[in-house]
């Protein structure tokens, strides 16, 4: 059976139009649940990098967990520029960290989160984010309130290799972190290398990297020097006080 | 139509068309096709089964959808359609893992979209829905997603027992205190090559066991 082009037109079109009625319809209604995960998804990292909500695996209710723990540790929420003078009326918690880095200094809304442990002890927490092999790495990293030792990090990754530079998100590399320094004795900011496996890491600013995971372990440290030397001044004028 | 009785809904021949793509045309193992997904996505066996199930939803879906549009068609553009067609189940299915099974989502992140070029999903809109009815166009689909499903879910099941030492997350290896005798995960499992290797090894216990596939000299 042979059809007539104006039949093809009116046919192609009718299931476009209806095709894309459909998918609109489908995202507009699922789209409150996907920002929650979201949502959700970006709280549980933030309190994972001071070690909270970790029973956020075990839970019934992971969501409502993750929010009471946000509510309870995560005491303010603010936005400085590069100079580490508040802005105001920007949200903290709705800054992308990847459009921020693609802005000149001078430009960036930088968010501080910080936490506050049931002793009164502070942490503060900043959102990284840079480039691995394949795709983004991304996370935060969670300073002690010397604004210069690191007190815990949380790194994730869109499509790094598994085993290899995937790893990156599990506990044992994050770990590494812990304890290390941003600025040496002098005052200078260094931040953190993650050097190859077998050199002996000497001092406060190396971590051991990953074995295969080179390019992903070299764009962790470039991210972190990145994005944290973008809050240079506000951790020296912190550091002083 | 009217002369002989409408067929029962599970006739021999209906049964046929599901069970024959689980083993004598199995897209991956006897066709080869669909090898893509089979490598990315069997280093864990959580992913595989959901990228299983949805396989099964968008091919179910797709045959009846084709099936149904089928003596509408232009057969100029019936390939468009076609892809359209997947793309938008792709598309759903995508959304609805986003909204209800985050955590796995971000697993399979740009897998599920890859479910669009799956060449199994095409290849059985052009060869049996465009040409059969409904019912029959849905046990084909679902026949030969399940074929291909579940070599996905074994490829898995050994690839994340031996890269990574647990079945589901679950640390059967350890438990079974094999770490404490000397016993190490193998690393190269968790690489995609060893994917292949894998369904190679299926492809080989099948052939040794099924009479039909045996190639005559």
């Amino acid at each position: 059976m042979k059809q007539s082009n104006t039949y093809i037109f009116l046919y192609s079109s009718a299931m476009v139009v209806i095709v894309a009625a459909v998918l609109s319809v489908v995202a507009t209604v699922l789209r409150p649940y996907q920002e929650l995960n979201i949502e959700i998804a970006k709280k549980l990292d933030i309190l994972r990098s001071v070690e909270k909500a970790e029973l956020a695996t075990e839970v019934r209710d992971r969501n409502a967990y993750v929010e009471e723990e946000f509510e309870k540790y995560i005491v303010d929420t603010y936005v400085i520029d590069h100079l580490g003078e508040r802005k105001e009326g920007i949200d903290a918690f709705a800054v992308n960290m990847r459009d921020e880095m693609r802005k000149p200094l001078e430009e960036r809304n930088l968010p501080v989160f910080v936490a506050r442990d049931d002793d009164g002890r502070e942490n503060y927490i900043f959102p990284v984010h840079g480039r691995g092999l394949w795709g983004p790495v991304f996370g935060y990293v969670a300073l002690e309130d010397d604004f210069n030792t690191i007190f815990g990090v949380i790194f994730d990754h869109e499509s790094e290799t598994p085993g290899l530079g995937a790893e990156i998100s599990e506990p044992f590399f994050e770990n590494r972190f812990k304890g290390k320094k941003l600025f040496d004795d002098a005052g200078e900011f260094v931040s953190v290398r993650v050097t190859k496996p077998g050199i002996v890491a000497p001092g406060d600013h190396n971590v051991d990297g990953i074995s295969g995971g080179t390019i992903t372990s070299q764009g962790v440290e470039e991210m972190l020097y990145d994005v944290l030397g973008s809050y240079r001044r506000y951790f020296e004028k912190r550091k002083n006080i | 139509m009217s002369k002989t009785e409408r067929e029962p809904m599970f006739s021999a021949k209906n049964i046929k068309l599901l069970s024959t793509p689980l083993n004598d045309e199995n897209p991956i193992t006897v066709q080869v096709l669909g090898i893509c997904s089979a490598l990315a996505v069997t280093v864990k066996l959580e992913p595989a089964v959901v990228l299983a199930v949805a396989v099964v939803a968008v091919m179910g879906s797709a045959n009846v959808i084709i099936s149904v549009l089928r003596k509408t068609i232009p057969n100029r553009i019936r390939i468009i359609v076609q892809l359209v067609v997947i793309a938008s189940l792709v598309i759903l299915v995508d959304q609805v893992l986003k909204a209800f099974f985050y955590d796995v989502s971000r697993q399979l992140s740009v897998f599920v979209g890859l479910i669009i070029t799956n060449c199994i999903i095409m290849g059985r809109l052009e060869a049996f829905a465009l040409g059969n009815r409904i019912w029959p166009s849905f046990l084909d689909g679902v026949g030969n997603a399940a074929g291909y499903g579940w070599i996905l879910i074994v490829v898995a099941f050994f690839r994340e027992l031996l890269g990574s030492g647990t079945v589901w997350d679950y640390p059967v290896m350890e438990k079974l205190g094999l770490f404490n005798i000397g016993y190490e995960n193998n690393g190269f499992m968790i690489l995609p090559p060893m994917a292949l290797i894998t369904v190679g090894v299926i492809i080989w216990v099948q052939r040794s066991r099924n009479r039909k596939l045996i190639e005559s000299k």
